[in-house]
């Protein structure tokens, strides 16, 4: 009873999810063909799913798709290896939390991206300036959520463990990990996403190659229904990246 | 029962803060007791008095100012856990490990034998009444029963000394009567030596075999009160003359002292006719 009540209610929810979606599709739909709105400004959805299907089909978009997977993938583990340690290691004493958490927490409100024309100048048009950047970006929200997650551990269970004999390493694993590690979690997903941004950005601004590259080229052109199949084809890549990430966080989150 | 002392504290002063700090706080002052092996010991005192205090420096969880404590005739100077297994008030377990996964965690950090733990769970668990519950996180169970939990996980460290630091200072009366009742029941089973810090003069009086009354902070043991009384002690013990002339006891003890710690922390803030009120 109570768990059908839930899965109808889930159920509702994704049908009002899909409708919405029908909507803005039919939207689109009206605007091109009824409401005269130029196709240089927003193509005919018809014409544009078949461009998508062509570019998944085809095989296309494989080169780009890959340097901007494989920037950030780089990105993203150099920011989580540097805000993973540095999380920790400033977590460990509460003068460096003082000195450092307000320190990263203003850095990080700082739009990063603003220095991408100094990340070419030092990193060149390729990869490396796009690597650089996302790292750098979402270096932040990782370190913060470490050292919050290490350094505001509930001390009754650090004080029990140590009366029950813990030793150091006993204590960092059975204690102290399991007691950060949902916060931990949550500031890499958002690194992540925010690396994900950042690279797509800084494609679409300075680059050689790569998806954000490859929509403004097809823009500068004025391929616009090419464009927005790509665009498509972007939205589905960060859904689905955005999928796996969540799902690996709540699989880690139950195997603490 | 032997007679040999299990725990000797040595005029023990605590203070919180540097000594030239203006804001930090005597919380101990020359405080001395010898707790005898197979005792139960209630250390009890008005608010503050440092009684949490004491406990936590004979476990060698916090170094004390000045004097000394010695458990089986070694000094502490950190935490023993072959010897003291601690209860603590609240919020003690591991929120992400399920009640048996706690009791097993304590035994994992003294390297205990897997087929040796599974056997000391599983009687630990049953001494409380917690079989059933094994698999339950502590959120989905009872304040009573979180307690009961970390009374089984410090059961199974099988260590001769147990102190409990308000351990059931968090619940309800009627829980909180029940409890002391099982506790008393499970302790005449076992010779374990138990300090156990309580605001409650009914549980103390009910508890233990001898009294420690803390005067106000700094505090120190102003009185011994010894209660000649067999475990495991019956519900009818409660109501019983005895029962009542010993809580009388501890009650005008205490209020002497707690009138005192009123006075200090709350006369600024009163009229001068009331605190004149107050003291006559």
């Amino acid at each position: 009873m109570n768990a059908s009540t839930e899965r109808r209610q889930r159920l509702a929810s994704r049908g009002v999810q899909a409708a919405f979606l029908i909507v803005l599709i039919a939207l689109w739909y009206v605007a091109t063909t009824r409401w005269r709105v130029s196709p240089l400004l927003l193509p005919n959805p018809v014409p544009v799913l078949s461009d998508f299907w062509e570019v998944l089909t085809t095989g296309e978009f494989i080169d780009d798709l890959r340097v901007t997977l494989s920037e950030l993938a780089a990105a993203f583990v150099i920011a989580a290896c540097g805000g993973l340690i540095v999380g920790y290691l400033v977590s460990r004493s509460h003068y460096r939390i003082r000195v450092f958490e307000p320190l990263f927490a203003a850095v990080y409100s700082v739009p990063i991206i603003l220095f991408l024309p100094l990340y070419v100048l030092f990193f060149g048009l390729g990869p490396a300036s796009k690597i650089a950047l996302g790292a750098s970006i979402s270096f932040f929200p990782i370190a913060l959520s470490t050292i919050a997650g290490f350094g505001y551990v509930e001390r009754m269970l650090v004080i029990a463990a140590r009366s029950m004999g813990a030793s150091d390493y006993q204590l960092f694993r059975y204690v102290l990990v399991p007691a950060a590690l949902p916060i931990i979690l949550t500031g890499m997903r958002i690194g992540f996403t925010v690396a994900l941004l950042s690279i797509i950005g800084s494609e679409t601004i300075a680059s050689l190659a790569g998806l954000g590259h490859r929509i403004v080229h097809l823009a500068e052109a004025m391929e616009m229904t090419r464009m927005f199949a790509y665009i498509i084809f972007v939205v589905a890549i960060a859904a689905i990246l955005n999928a796996l990430v969540s799902a690996l966080e709540a699989r880690v989150r139950r195997a603490r | 029962m032997t007679r040999e002392i299990a725990i000797r504290i040595n005029s023990v002063s605590h203070r919180f803060g540097e000594t030239d700090d203006a804001r930090g706080v005597r919380a101990l002052r020359d405080a001395s007791l010898e707790i005898m092996r197979g005792e139960l010991v209630c250390l009890i005192g008005p608010s503050g008095c440092g009684k949490s205090t004491l406990l936590s420096i004979m476990g060698g969880l916090m170094t004390p100012t000045a004097g000394d404590v010695e458990v089986l005739g070694r000094r502490v100077v950190a935490p023993m856990p072959r010897e003291i297994a601690f209860v603590f008030q609240e919020n003690a377990l591991f929120p992400w490990n399920t009640v048996i996964e706690n009791v097993n965690l304590g035994m994992v950090f003294q390297g205990v034998p897997r087929a040796e733990r599974e056997t000391r769970a599983s009687r630990a668990l049953e001494a409380v009444g917690l079989t059933d519950f094994a698999q339950h996180y502590p959120a989905q169970l009872s304040g009573g029963m979180r307690q009961r939990a970390a009374l089984a996980r410090a059961l199974s460290l099988e260590t001769g000394m147990l102190l409990m630091d308000e351990p059931f200072g968090a619940l309800d009366e009627q829980t909180r009567m029940i409890l002391g009742e099982d506790l008393s029941v499970l302790l005449s089973r076992t010779d374990k030596t138990i300090v156990f810090v309580t605001h409650s003069l009914g549980e103390a009086t009910f508890l233990a075999d001898r009294v420690a009354v803390f005067s106000a902070r700094p505090g120190s043991i102003k009185e011994l009160i010894a209660i000649d009384e067999p475990h495991p002690r019956k519900p009818e013990f409660v109501t019983s003359a005895k029962f009542t002339a010993i809580r009388n006891r501890l009650y005008a003890l205490l209020h002497e002292e707690i009138r005192k710690t009123m006075a200090e922390t709350e006369a600024p803030a009163r009229p001068d006719s009331f605190k004149r009120e107050a003291h006559r």
